[in-house]
């Protein structure tokens, strides 16, 4: 015993395992580090893409507006000459009135000076007087938005050490800004526009009311024609139809068109409703039905799955008294299925209501500067007002994407969080 | 007038409902025995007016449009649409119709206020039409209905086959619109084969789908060999299946195996989250931050990076997939029996041992479906790569470039006006009909494997 060296002692198995357990423990902790790292860049991104929307986007909730004192010259606007008459000359007059520094003889420099005020304003002047036709001759104090490059220079996104030809607005532009904001004309609200308007070229003026509403008009039509639907075929398929092949195809069928891509759905309304049918383009209803087309599957999924909650227990009680199979399912089995179909059916207008692709093709990203008043006026949808915008090359139109991206995010998770309700409040467990 | 239709129908089928559910009503009170109770019989006369008279209303609606166009178009005076093309026989009767709705720009030829006129009337006519075709169909099948009550019908029978033939219908409208995808690429694609031939699509290596839309208009010759654009489509995909595998998969493991119940039911959801995301949003975030910072990157460097390079649409689209895969493989790692995890864990494997070792192949199949339908995704996805990556196409395989993609392709060719008769459109619908192909094929492969296995351990 005592003759054998210890260093050609055979191992036992637990001195093995011993010896390996550090090397295994560490390539646990490393398999563990690098999920860790794995969640940790998704939700860097994810919070990284919306830190980024917020940064940008938050500016466009305040808009930059000059408050003037304006005579309505009855020489430059006679009331028998209304709607007509020379608006923008009377507002140039209210603000060269203000700016001791600018010659108002001097047709160049008036017409530097006066690019500070927004080209929607004369437009705000000319209805506020149209509607009453009194303030003719007076003296009234009117509040209008900045055009976009002052907005971005009260805003700080412009900046004043940039060599002057290279600025968008000069020294001269500058100092009578400046000058303005000493005399306290110049001041900041809440971009109310924001909604209100519909869209623009001028950033100052560009809202998402038309677009708003296009959402509203296609979602509408999306449901009208996707929940009942969706819920028939949903019905049929779990509790009427007969195991056969047609069934069967038609189950593969519905799977399938989950997965297609949302631009084929856009071909397709593309070639069938405008092409065939002659619906107009632009218009949210031929929206809403490619919307619905596709929203379609994701509500007779979610359906089934609610349905198939439902107990058989429920159904045997029901057919025991007497009850036809229809009397069944539409009297007992789908009300109590119906938070879950709810549920389903708001995931799925929500999914629909981030969708761009199909409405890009069909024309809901023309430019229209009026908010539809039915589903059948030409109008666009939030997702394609955001492309639009992100696409135009105004500076303005940057801060303005983005908070089109937090009121889209918005509207998402509040339908996301009345699905998420719904869910836990009417859940039931059997 | 199409309104006042809808509301006679609605009008119709309550009165209707009514005087039904009174008679059978009345039949009971009389002392004999209903075989359906009162409310089926009112309900058999609801459907069976409300169900065709709808059906008419819309069909009329449909045609309405084509067949005055039609009749107001043949009966110009003859000779004028001789000789010209179908875009500028569209221009005349779009002329006519806005003539027509009073928006008058110059002085029109006399026939085309004729022809408005004509215009005005028909619709008028029509739209009169629809409302006394609603009247009369609901009127008559009131009566027929109304015939039909008496003790022994079966009302309840009625109402359930109109029932099941509505679900039935509800059903195939899946199936109608697949027939209608498939038939509306084909049909487009045909077109577009005969103007292009197969083998220059399939094995041309340049595209240059613009065309003079004039014949005197110095323009491109046009090619329309799609092979740059899906390589392009490839190389992004790539891209973006590279960066959403390993931070997909590594998250689903140590969300299944590793965190504590806590920290899986609060990270589950905020995962989610990246998937609810609108594509849109992520293209305004890629050529926002993503692309600057990658072209910033690349010159600290000393990198030559094209301002839409391909990393920058790739890389957002795999941020996008990640949830995506990481619910895949988590689906697929729960749903490996839990005597294959005991099993291992008794014989003293770590947790990393088990994963890694054996639930990590024993999961291999559902995982794979899971990323063939995230590639199927990717290949489909739009509005990232419309906003962040190329318009022209490149044959190349450097991210670094700026790609063009399918699905770019199709949205250029088709935004703005467009007609259906040149091959710049025609080519947005063969690039629509290879790219249905090709997910059809991954998303069927896929499905077929996450089903296999499922069926393996149930």
């Amino acid at each position: 015993m005592t003759d054998i060296s210890s260093g050609s002692v055979p191992l036992t198995t637990n001195e093995k395992v011993q010896a390996s357990l550090g090397r295994r423990r560490r390539k646990q902790f490393i398999l563990q580090g690098l999920g860790i790292g794995a969640i940790s860049i998704a939700f860097l991104m994810l919070f990284i893409l919306l830190w980024s929307q917020i940064a940008t986007g938050y500016k466009a909730f305040m808009q930059t507006n000059i408050t003037l004192e304006i005579f309505i010259d009855p020489e430059e606007v006679p009331t028998e000459r209304l709607p007509r008459g020379n608006f923008d000359d009377v507002l140039a007059a209210a603000l060269v009135a203000n700016l001791p520094g600018v010659d108002a003889s001097d047709r160049a420099a008036l017409r530097s000076a006066s690019g500070i005020l927004s080209n929607g304003a004369q437009f705000d002047l000319r209805d506020r007087i149209v509607e009453n036709p009194a303030l003719i001759g007076q003296t009234i104090t009117m509040r209008m938005p900045v055009s976009d490059p002052y907005d971005q220079l009260y805003k700080e996104l412009l900046d004043r050490e940039t060599p002057e030809n290279l600025r968008r607005l000069d020294d001269a532009q500058i100092a009578n800004y400046d000058h303005l904001v000493e005399i306290g004309a110049i001041g900041s609200r809440i971009n109310t526009g924001l909604i209100t308007n519909a869209d623009s070229r001028f950033p100052e003026l560009a809202g998402l009311k038309g677009a708003l509403m296009g959402s509203f008009w296609a979602l509408l039509t999306c449901f009208l024609i996707a929940f009942p639907l969706g819920i028939g075929a949903a019905v049929y398929l779990e509790e009427f139809a007969p195991k056969n092949k047609l069934s069967d195809f038609i189950e593969v069928n519905i799977n399938n068109l989950a997965a297609v891509p949302s631009v084929v759905f856009g071909l397709l309304a593309l070639s069938v409703f405008i092409g065939w049918f002659g619906l107009p383009r632009s218009v949210p209803f031929v929206g809403g039905l490619t919307l619905a087309l596709m929203t379609m599957p994701t509500i007779i999924i979610a359906t089934r799955a609610a349905l198939k909650a439902v107990p058989p227990s429920i159904r045997e009680a029901a057919l025991g008294v007497g009850a036809s199979r229809q009397q069944v399912v539409f009297g007992h089995v789908v009300p109590l299925a119906m938070p879950g179909i709810l549920t389903g059916t708001i995931i799925g207008l929500a999914q629909a209501l981030g969708e761009t692709a199909p409405l890009l093709l069909i024309g809901m990203n023309a430019f229209i500067t009026s908010a539809p008043g039915t589903p059948f006026d030409s109008a666009t949808a939030l997702p394609t007002q955001i492309f639009i915008w992100a696409d135009s090359p105004e500076r303005g139109f940057v801060s303005r994407t983005s908070a089109a991206i937090l009121v889209l995010l918005t509207f998402l998770i509040m339908m996301n969080a009345i699905a998420i309700y719904l869910r836990s409040k009417f859940e039931r467990k059997w | 007038m199409t309104t006042l239709a809808f509301a006679i129908l609605l009008a119709a089928c309550m009165v209707a409902y009514a005087l039904n559910r009174r008679a059978a009503t009345g039949i009971r009170d009389g002392g004999q025995r209903l075989h359906s109770v009162s409310g089926y019989h009112g309900l058999f006369a609801l459907l069976m007016i409300l169900v065709p008279v709808l059906v008419v209303i819309l069909l009329w609606l449909v045609l309405q449009g084509t067949v005055v166009n039609t009749l107001v178009m043949s009966s110009l005076p003859d000779g004028t649409l001789d000789g010209l093309g179908k875009g500028q026989v569209d221009l005349i009767l779009a002329e006519i119709q806005s003539i027509a709705g009073g928006r008058i720009f110059g002085e029109p030829e006399p026939w085309k206020i004729v022809a408005a006129d004509r215009f005005t009337g028909l619709l008028q006519a029509a739209s009169l039409g629809l409302v006394l075709v609603t009247v009369l169909l609901s009127l008559a099948i009131m009566l027929f209905a109304r015939g039909k009550v008496s003790a022994d019908f079966r009302a309840r029978q009625g109402v359930e086959k109109i029932i099941s033939g509505l679900m039935i219908f509800c059903s195939v409208v899946a199936v109608f619109t697949t027939v209608g995808i498939v038939a509306s690429l084909a049909f487009e694609t045909v077109k577009f084969l005969k103007l292009v031939p197969l083998t220059e699509f399939l094995f041309g290596t340049s595209w240059e789908p613009q065309i003079p839309i004039r014949a005197d208009q110095v323009a491109a010759e046009g090619a329309f060999g799609w092979l740059p654009v899906i390589v392009g489509t490839i190389v992004i995909t790539i891209v973006a299946i590279v960066i959403a595998i390993p931070i997909g998969l590594l998250s689903a493991i140590y969300l299944n195996e590793f965190a504590p119940k806590v920290v899986r039911s609060v990270c589950k959801p905020i995962l989610e989250v990246l998937a609810g995301v609108p594509t849109v949003v992520y293209g305004f975030f890629a050529i926002l931050v993503v692309a600057p910072a990658i072209r910033s990157l690349g010159a600290a460097w000393g990198i030559d990076v094209a301002p839409n390079t391909a990393l920058a649409a790739g890389g957002v689209m795999g941020i996008m997939l990640v949830p995506f895969i990481s619910s895949f493989a988590d689906d697929a790692l729960s749903a490996v029996p839990g005597s294959l995890r005991d099993g291992a864990l008794a014989l003293g494997a770590t947790r990393a041992e088990t994963v890694m070792n054996v639930l990590f192949p024993a999961a291999i199949p559902g995982i794979v479906g899971g990323v063939l339908l995230a590639v199927s995704r990717a290949i489909g996805e739009t509005m990232i790569v419309v906003m962040a990556a190329g318009l022209m196409a490149n044959l190349t395989l450097n991210p670094l470039e700026s790609v063009t993609t399918v699905t770019v392709q199709i949205v250029t060719l088709l935004i703005g006006d467009t007609s259906f008769d040149n091959p710049k459109t025609l080519a947005a619908f063969a690039l629509g009909m290879m790219l249905f192909i090709v997910t059809l094929i991954i998303n069927i492969f896929a499905l077929r494997i996450v089903r296999k296995y499922r069926e393996a351990y149930d």
